[in-house]
């Protein structure tokens, strides 16, 4: 699965929590270190499983299984506020250095 | 505000972050409302590629929410440019304006560009009340149908309503109207000095009395009896800062003054000499506003309308110390609780003692 951050959203990091803004709903989320990390390794190019193997498995020192079906949960509720959108193939690449919310 | 907002907002006061900034890219307006604190010549506003760089530091600086506006902010001819830079640096944006020039092409990008909010200020349901005080004919309706417009494509849009002399019966009429358009509104009884001090605008402000009918109506306040209550104040309260001024909020002018908030006119910078990190963390000025607790302030901290007052450190800087109380806020207090402020005390004491001096004088 191929997952990229919605341009609608408005995110910023804050210390090490990314906070997620919804446009549509106003609605706020705060989004622990770790789901910050898959956040911004959301390009849309690179398949979750792939992400969750690189970085987060090496990044968090966790079992790849339980952090595949964790991540796939996470992603799955990130989709039903649109702040993600997920395709069976790549998504249209956005600039990186500007759709994060990290610091630029 | 959601207690996830709070936890937000806490936690960047804590880091020092100004999570929230209102940033006017013009003076300029198409309007000429007779209450407005601003002048509308255009002194070197900054340029689109300043404005690019203001919110790029921003961005760094932790800013997730950017409050866009004026003046009328689409008088630039480089606004929407400016706004899809904004939203590229993923800001929230919340746009404020008078909705004369969002036609159908406007409202279209405000959508695609995902802007979070759009607020339009209504001052009547009645086209003579509104134009008079915009003092532009037809004025009212094309605000109306910006709204319109605006909520056709799925826009959030809210209202805001000063209310002032001219106005001041028509509120339960804007209600209805924001009803019958689906948006919520704001009602809000404060009219403030012009950004030089000129108080001259102040004689919109409606009276006392008035502010107590407005305190008065739980169509507007809820359980009446509750708001009138003067709520004790605890020693958190008196360690806790007035507002989030210089703490989580700052504002920049269109020629990149950067001060504590709209309403608190003391220069802290300017980021045609200095980026956005050094003013918010390093500027005396900032520091100053920032150090502030409740219990400094030598007359508010003890008054009996502490725990509810809605005191503006800004008002209060205006009438010359940011330290002591906002007459405007002193008067909204009394009219909520009934209970003189000591701001009134030291007042009379003051007259008695002229009155005093006046006696002797003329023996």
């Amino acid at each position: 699965m191929f997952v990229a951050r919605s341009s609608s959203v408005a995110a910023r990091l804050l210390e090490e929590e990314m906070v997620i803004m919804c446009p549509r709903t106003s609605k706020l989320f705060v989004l622990n270190p770790v789901g910050t990390a898959i956040w911004n390794a959301l390009d849309g190019d690179k398949p979750l499983d792939e992400i969750v193997k690189d970085r987060i498995c090496t990044e968090f020192d966790v079992e790849l299984e339980t952090a595949l079906a964790h991540a796939n949960e996470f992603v799955k509720q990130l989709s039903e506020h649109d702040i993600v959108m997920t395709a069976e193939h790549p998504l249209p690449a956005k600039d990186p250095d500007t759709q994060t919310g990290k610091v630029v | 505000m959601g207690a996830l907002l709070q936890e937000v907002c806490a936690r960047a006061e804590a880091l020092q972050v100004p999570l929230s900034v209102h940033l006017d890219l013009t003076y300029r307006c198409n309007e000429r409302c007779v209450h407005c604190y601003l002048d509308h010549d255009d002194h070197g506003e900054l340029t689109r590629e300043e404005v690019f760089r203001v919110l790029r530091e921003l961005a760094c600086a932790g800013t997730l929410i950017l409050t866009l506006s004026g003046g009328e902010p689409l008088l630039r001819p480089d606004f929407f440019a400016i706004l899809q830079y904004a939203r590229a640096l993923t800001f929230s944006v919340k746009i404020k304006s008078n909705g004369l020039l969002i036609g159908p092409s406007q409202a279209s990008l405000l959508r695609e560009y995902g802007v979070q909010q759009v607020q339009i200020s209504i001052y009547s349901h009645k086209a003579e009340v509104h134009d008079g005080i915009t003092l532009v004919r037809g004025s009212l309706e094309r605000s109306l149908d910006a709204i319109r417009r605006l909520r056709s494509y799925g826009l959030s849009v809210t209202m805001a309503t000063p209310l002032m002399s001219q106005n001041f019966g028509d509120y339960p009429g804007v209600r209805a109207l924001a009803a019958e358009l689906g948006v919520p509104v704001t009602i809000d009884p404060t009219i403030t000095p012009k950004i030089d001090g000129d108080t001259e605008v102040l004689r919109h402000r409606i009276s006392g009395e008035q502010v107590q009918s407005v305190f008065r109506d739980s169509a507007l306040v809820g359980d009446v009896q509750k708001f009138s209550e003067c709520a004790p104040v605890d020693q958190d309260d008196l360690m806790s800062y007035p507002c989030s001024a210089g703490h989580t909020f700052c504002y920049i002018s269109p020629y990149g003054d950067v001060y504590p908030c709209v309403q608190f006119p003391l220069p802290c910078g300017n980021v045609r000499q200095q980026t956005i990190k050094s003013i918010w963390w390093d500027s005396p000025e900032m520091e100053r506003v920032r150090s502030i607790r409740i219990g400094d302030l030598h007359t508010c901290s003890s008054c009996a309308n502490a725990g509810g007052c809605s005191r503006c450190p800004g008002l209060a800087y205006m009438e010359g110390d940011m330290y002591g109380p906002s007459s405007a806020d002193c008067e909204k207090s009394f009219a909520r609780t009934g209970v003189l402020p000591n701001n009134w005390e030291h007042r009379k004491s003051r007259s008695l003692i002229q009155i005093d001096l006046g006696v002797r004088a003329t023996a």
